[in-house]
């Protein structure tokens, strides 16, 4: 089993819901965090971000200013002077597939759906921090490799070209099952 | 911790994209412990939002009366962007925060309100009941009733207004396919 050690993540909440900042402040303190900073607009929440460089990206959707959609972009820039690889949390009410859909394109390294709650809470920090995804850099998208699973029988125009080995192919247990005999 | 430098990345450039790597930068805060030495941290956490429980009546009602006085604006001076979006983030946080809050019928019943006012074609044709029901179901399940306290009655009425919101939306958007099919679409966020 693996402990996340809470104490020595730095995060950064960004919603403009005073009762949502307050939840989230103490789910991560309970889970044992120490150091969390508190946006209420997104523009805020980009200079907290210069200036603290926090571990992991917790941000609400809609909020004041611009919003945790322009936030993600404006964060996940390869040629800053601040840190582009962060992971980004996607706290939102919204649940629509376009939105999910436009949020994973926007540079969004997890999404959880409010309601929230400590286990999906806590259950997309762990993913953050044991499996962090590649970075793919392409003409219009810098973020986390947005491919959850391998798929080698994709042909779509969104195929990435070049790589010699995009899937490993491993034997089916049916196979290792007849090899051993 | 959170960055590493610039010579820890590795950059894997192909004809349409590049792959980078790195070193997990927070590595380090993973620790492997024995079962018997594991902690749990989201029971103290669920402890801790049961703890916060007793101000969610007050939290809720600065939520619908927020919602109440974006209507009452519009009823009083009609529909702009600003009141628009307004009622909108009202009805929107209220959807998110509301079975939190120990409200599920309220959660859905702004939902509904969310799509009327975000998939009407024309705010200024939709029927002034449909808001008004809306609202003044959300007011009376906070205002009225404690809050475990008569499930059947508004979840039935979250079921109702949803299903005469939605028969609206389909019915102005018959001729807009794209809206048709987001309507009903069912919602594939990961939620726990």
């Amino acid at each position: 089993m693996f402990r996340i050690d809470f104490n020595k993540l730095r995060f950064l909440v960004c919603d403009d819901n005073p009762h949502m900042r307050r939840i989230l402040r103490t789910l991560l303190h309970s889970f044992g965090a120490r150091e969390v900073y508190e946006a209420e607009d997104g523009a805020t929440a980009l200079e907290m971000y210069s200036h603290y460089v926090p571990d992991i990206v917790i941000t609400d959707w809609a909020m004041p200013i611009f919003d945790g959609l322009e936030l993600a972009q404006m964060i996940r820039q390869p040629e800053s002077k601040g840190n582009p690889y962060a992971p980004i949390i996607m706290l939102t009410g919204h649940s629509e597939k376009r939105r999910v859909t436009v949020a994973r394109d926007a540079g969004v390294t997890e999404f959880l759906a409010k309601p929230i709650s400590a286990k999906g809470l806590y259950q997309r920090i762990l993913n953050v921090v044991a499996n962090p995804r590649p970075f793919i850099k392409t003409k219009t998208y810098f973020g986390p490799d947005r491919r959850r699973n391998t798929n080698s029988a994709y042909m779509g125009p969104e195929r990435r070209v070049g790589e010699k080995h995009e899937v490993l192919q491993q034997p089916s247990l049916l196979d290792k099952a007849r090899s051993s005999i | 911790m959170a960055k590493n430098s610039a010579k820890d990345i590795e950059v894997k450039a192909f004809a349409t994209h590049q792959i980078i790597t790195q070193p997990n930068p927070l590595r380090k805060v993973l620790r492997r412990v024995e079962d018997k030495d594991m902690d749990d941290p989201i029971g103290r956490a669920e402890q801790a939002l049961a703890g916060l429980s007793g101000e969610f009546k007050h939290w809720m009602t600065t939520e619908v009366n927020r919602l109440s006085a974006a209507y009452v604006a519009i009823r009083n001076d009609g529909f702009t962007k600003e009141r628009r979006d307004e009622l909108f983030h009202a009805a929107h946080d209220i959807k998110g925060d509301a079975v939190t809050f120990g409200y599920p019928a309220a959660a859905g019943i702004a939902e509904s309100l969310c799509r009327v006012i975000e998939h009407a074609p024309d705010l200024e044709k939709v029927p002034a009941e449909l808001f008004t029901h809306h609202i003044n179901a959300i007011l009376a399940i906070v205002h009225e009733n404690t809050r475990l306290d008569s499930i059947s009655v508004s979840t039935e009425l979250n079921r109702r207004l949803r299903k005469i919101a939605d028969d609206y939306l389909a019915h102005v958007n018959r001729d807009r396919p794209e809206h048709l099919e987001v309507i009903l679409a069912p919602s594939i966020a990961p939620g726990e």
